[in-house]
């Protein structure tokens, strides 16, 4: 494919998968700690469903979701021609391996990379998609080491609540429930804080923000 | 599917939104010329989002019986979304959840579209609520087995069912009234509707003596009588283009401000117990498609059948 009939495409898929998303969820956004301004962040997310990031992209401002992109793993959208098109040409994603032993470049690096071009990222620190009966499964270290790289950058925790009753795992046709996206104040890393203290402190900041308010 | 009396009813309704959307502005100016005074806020995002109501149902009317019953289909499915999203269920009840939206929803409607009354009038509360709850079943969880099902079925029966009413008076056969059965859905929502915003500002206005506020802090015993005996005069006065004569229109009219009344009531009830402010965000100052239809839903099952019972043929 020719690259400019490609980037259309791309374009074309995106507002597609977009509207989809808005059809089957009706998604609400509550910017509960921050307000939608184009500020370089660091979207962090609970982990339910696929479509949580596709969500997170879909109710962010047009000129906030233009310069903000996924992270995703590169040994999951890499995998097939419609995937890495999804992945790489419609959300521009920015692909990490997983896998430590398989990767020729640190994540790490990259997500600094791409903060250094000027996008904004979303990240889910879980680490993998949460089937578990736990509200939250433990923050991978990529958030803290991220954090550390590029400590000036505005760390927004943002629940997704109910995507996982939509899609649970394992099912094929979703349930068109509502979906509700809280963004909460921004954090940063502390100049002496420990990666334990920072990690308990952004699930906690996370969960926090998941809970119903009075 | 335009009558005259539609054109006429339409243009009432524009002269009447066109005389709020000017109070609305003067008072902006005068109370909130910030931005800072909720009520007026909320007061003209609710004008501006009955325009965008009228103006889809206007073309809905306009398009024809396909156009209007394809118009309330897609608000049973706001609708339908809103309910189930604060009702319980779990996991085991994804595929009955699944039946609802793209199996029992399109059906209903399909059986309304091709007038089959035998069907549609007992595939919710027969057939769905003897099939439905068997899919959760065959998933073998049985926690809150009874709670889960039950409130599936009321999401159905309130935002399915008895919104299918609405379109379903398109079919109704009234001797002397052929051609003209748009009217009655007109005239149902008019007064129903009429009634809600009468109500609020009769309620803004005067109100005082709380009729139930436990449940809903703004309806009041003064609102409330303002507001229905507004309507029914309003109504009763329009007798002229309904199949109804003056008396009749004048209980059918009652029969709706209370029917809408108390659907306002219940509905409040179930938003109270879920801890909800409004049954969704979409319609900008009212809250969701139920907030707004909750009057709608308790009356048109019951207009459709006192006027099937007493005018119409089939």
């Amino acid at each position: 494919m020719i690259p400019s009939l490609r980037s259309f495409a791309a374009l074309v898929a995106g507002q597609a998968i977009s509207v989809f998303a808005r059809f089957m969820t009706a998604p609400r956004a509550i910017w509960q700690g921050i307000a939608p301004e184009p500020r370089q962040r660091v979207y962090f997310a609970n982990h339910s469903s696929n479509g949580d990031f596709v969500l997170l992209w879909t109710v962010l401002p047009a000129p906030l979701r233009r310069q903000t992109r996924p992270v995703a793993a590169l040994d999951y959208w890499l995998t097939s021609p419609l995937r890495t098109f999804i992945g790489r040409d419609v959300f521009n994603a920015v692909l990490i391996d997983r896998r430590p032993e398989a990767r020729s470049t640190d994540p790490v690096a990259q997500m600094a990379e791409a903060l250094d071009q000027g996008a904004s990222l979303i990240l889910f620190p879980e680490g993998q998609r949460n089937a578990s009966a736990a509200v939250l499964l433990p923050f991978k270290s990529g958030l803290y080491h991220l954090a550390k790289a590029r400590p000036e950058v505005d760390l927004v925790p943002v629940w997704i609540a109910n995507l996982n009753k939509v899609m649970p795992k394992g099912e094929i046709i979703p349930v068109p429930l509502i979906c509700t996206l809280t963004f909460g104040a921004a954090l940063h890393l502390s100049p002496d804080e420990t990666k334990d203290a920072f990690l308990a402190r952004t699930s906690a900041a996370l969960l926090a923000i998941g809970q119903p308010q009075p | 599917m335009t009558s005259p009396h539609l054109l006429w009813l339409l243009a009432g309704v524009a002269g009447i939104l066109i005389l709020a959307s000017i109070v609305g502005e003067v008072l902006r100016q005068r109370l909130s010329p910030d931005g800072g005074n909720p009520v007026i806020e909320n007061l003209n995002a609710r004008i501006t989002a009955w325009w965008g109501m009228v103006i889809l149902l206007a073309i809905a009317f306009l398009a024809g019986e396909t156009g209007v019953v394809l118009l309330f289909a897609l608000c049973s499915f706001a609708a339908l979304r809103e309910f189930l999203t604060l009702t319980h269920h779990n996991r085991a009840d994804h595929w009955s959840l699944v039946a609802c939206f793209f199996l029992v929803l399109p059906l209903q409607y399909y059986f309304v579209l091709i007038d089959w009354y035998g069907m549609y009038a007992v595939f919710v509360p027969v057939y769905v609520f003897l099939l439905l709850p068997v899919l959760s079943a065959l998933r073998g969880s049985t926690k809150d087995f009874l709670v889960r099902v039950s409130e599936t079925q009321w999401a159905l029966m309130v935002c399915v069912y008895c919104v299918s009413h609405v379109p379903a008076l398109l079919y109704l056969q009234i001797p002397g009234f052929e051609g003209r059965n748009v009217m009655l859905i007109a005239y149902l929502i008019f007064v129903v509707q009429l009634s809600d915003v009468m109500q609020y500002v009769w309620g803004k206005l005067v109100g005082r003596t709380k009729i139930a506020p436990t449940l809903s802090p703004s309806k009041t015993w003064e609102g409330f009588i303002g507001g229905a005996l507004t309507a029914i005069a309003v109504g009763t006065s329009l007798w002229w283009m309904t199949p109804f004569s003056i008396m009749q229109a004048a209980g059918m009219c009652v029969i709706l401000t209370l029917m809408g009344f108390f659907g306002g009531l219940v509905m409040s009830a179930i938003k109270r117990d879920r801890g909800v402010k409004d049954w969704g965000h979409l319609i900008a100052g009212h809250g969701g498609f139920i907030d707004r239809l909750d009057s709608v839903i308790f009356a048109a099952p019951i207009f459709f059948h006192v006027t099937r019972y007493y005018w119409s043929l089939t």
